[in-house]
């Protein structure tokens, strides 16, 4: 695994002063190649998120991008969400992971500390059927409105099978 | 009260707004997007963009397919700049399977990321000038356009959705015609690029529109995710090819050009700026241009030499194994980030050993940063949006994936 020294350092720092901070809410902590990733505890996440954007001595000011994770085997923690934040002034990047279960997929919004989570929120509503509770506006972005399911759980296939138009009985694909 | 004060506050309690569709299919939006906007006059007073027109479950459709056979894909996010894309993903990918790519093919790929994003700012700043009305640099300096296409044709046999390069450095060694074009490029453009500037950059009219059109703060543009020539007209310097380099972009000097007011002239002054900065890696790239392999020494996942397939029983298992997706791929999630035309564009990957991704989950930087037209046209006139929109170099493909 190709991990340099910096990111160690980074990962230790974050780790001590989340873990000072919020004794309960990490979970677990690795290093995945440059990353530093951090899993949180649900409940926790809104605060250690503000914490890493506020404070002076981690100031992750910007959001890079958020990403859906379905494991539909991890009992109670089938779901998860993957964040990225980054601090341009040192250029320093970690990322986090919340899961939750296929039971109650409320994660808190994160639209009223960055904008630009407005749109990624509703892009993994509208594929993976998370409820982001304080999103101003959760409605499907890219599919269609009428859609009843949400396509990148695992579950789906890639194509409806009853799909008559794309007969390859002859030929395989 | 009188009854003339009594109709006049009733008529301006009934202000009656227009809505209007601004797309899905107009030419002036380049793409396929609607706006719905609320007018007051010609007054922008609300905006509601919906996007996924072209939507293609490009991340569910990777979830399905063999490494190889996702780059093909990533040619679709920003189709103005797709070599950018195929290379940003093949870097991802050997950041997974920790493959160290020779010297000469890091370098021949920084030739065409930066004869891409050439291509993708001309096709911007060429339509910023349109959109005021300046045709004739548009026509005129698209030619060159053209050009790169045809250096890209030579390379790889495609124009436009390239598939270029394969993972583990290229698929083949630039040829003698190559460098040949490349050379005749290389005197041509900055002629063409001027000249262009001279057209445009100091032209009253031009400089009457796009002064103030849509202008964002630097607080406002990082909240949104800005990233790209976009941020850097907002006057903040982030350029991946300098915060974290990837092939070999720390072998080479250039500036990187920023803006002040983060409006529609800065953002094109920003991308004029950055094709000289393109010019000039390129320049150095041809000039340091080491010798040696042009790919990895891979065989999991470069494709043998036909030749070798015939003849040899160990290139052709390689071969039987890459083309059927038999390859053992390390467990692991992988974040990499290249600088595309508009921004950062990054990978999320998510192997769990298969021969397909767990997880592929694209960073759009047009997707990000879209989401902040409506606060920037709000107030504006109609005309200013549609400037402020093609400055913006929202690429559907990227926007929608």
């Amino acid at each position: 695994m190709v991990s340099n020294e910096m990111t160690i350092q980074l990962k230790e720092k974050i780790e001590t002063l989340l873990k000072e901070k919020f004794p309960n809410a990490v979970l677990n902590v690795s290093v995945e190649y440059d990353f530093p990733v951090f899993e949180i505890e649900k409940n926790a996440m809104l605060d250690v998120i503000t914490f890493l954007k506020n404070a002076p001595e981690t100031g992750f000011g910007f959001l890079t991008t958020m990403a859906g994770l379905h494991y539909p085997d991890n009992a109670d923690k089938e779901f998860g969400m993957m964040y990225q934040l980054h601090k341009l002034e040192t250029n320093e990047r970690i990322r986090l992971k919340v899961f939750t279960s296929k039971n109650d997929l409320k994660i808190p919004s994160l639209t009223h500390l960055w904008p630009t989570a407005n749109w990624m929120e509703r892009q993994e509503y509208d594929f993976f059927g998370f409820n982001f509770t304080g999103h101003p506006n959760l409605v499907r972005i890219l599919n269609m409105d009428e859609m009843n399911y949400f396509p990148l759980r695992k579950e789906y296939p890639l194509e409806d099978g009853s799909r008559d138009d794309k007969n390859d009985k002859m030929f395989g694909r | 009260m009188t009854k003339q004060a009594e109709s006049n506050q009733t008529t301006e309690s009934e202000k009656v707004y227009n809505i209007i569709n601004l797309g899905p299919t107009h030419p002036a939006t380049h793409g396929i997007f609607q706006n719905i906007l609320k007018m007051d006059g010609e007054i922008i007073m609300d905006a509601e963009p919906t996007v996924g027109y072209i939507h293609r479950a490009f991340e569910k459709i990777a979830e399905h397919r063999p490494y190889n056979q996702i780059t093909p894909l990533t040619d679709r996010l920003n189709y103005c700049s797709s070599p950018i894309n195929n290379m940003g993903w093949h870097m991802t990918v050997e950041k997974l399977i920790g493959c160290e790519v020779p010297k000469r093919a890091q370098y021949m790929r920084v030739i065409i990321m930066e004869l891409s994003r050439i291509a993708d700012h001309v096709i911007c700043t060429t339509i910023i000038g349109q959109d005021t009305g300046a045709t004739t640099g548009f026509l005129y300096f698209f030619q060159m356009r053209e050009k790169i296409y045809e250096i890209f044709e030579e390379i790889c046999g495609a124009r436009l959705t390239t598939n270029i390069g394969r993972i583990g450095g290229m698929e083949r060694d630039f040829s003698e015609t190559a460098w040949k074009k490349l050379d005749i490029f290389m005197k041509e453009f900055p002629e063409y690029l001027s000249e262009f500037q001279n057209l445009i950059e100091r032209n009253r009219i031009f400089m009457d529109r796009t002064i103030d059109c849509g202008p964002i703060s630097a607080e406002r543009a990082l909240a949104y995710g800005f990233t790209g020539p976009n941020l850097r007209a907002a006057g903040v310097d982030y350029d991946i090819r300098v915060a974290m380099p990837y092939s070999s972009y720390e072998d080479f000097e250039f500036n990187i050009p920023v803006g002040q007011n983060g409006d529609t002239y800065d953002r094109f002054m920003v991308r004029i700026q950055e094709m000289w900065e393109s010019l000039s890696i390129i320049r150095q790239a041809v000039e340091k241009m080491p010798e040696g392999p042009f790919h990895a020494d891979v065989p999991e996942f470069y494709l043998p030499n036909k030749e070798d397939v015939y003849s040899k029983m160990e290139a052709l298992i390689f071969h039987f194994k890459i083309v059927m997706g038999e390859t053992d791929v390390p467990k692991g999630e992988v974040y990499h980030s290249v600088e595309g035309g508009n921004g950062e564009l990054g990978f999320y990957l998510v192997s769990d050993g298969g021969r397909a991704p767990y997880r592929l989950h694209f960073r759009r930087p047009c997707f990000i940063y879209y989401q902040a037209y409506p606060e920037m046209i709000i107030n504006g006139l109609l005309s200013d949006a549609i400037l402020t929109l093609s400055s913006l170099n929202v690429i559907a493909g990227e926007l929608d994936a």
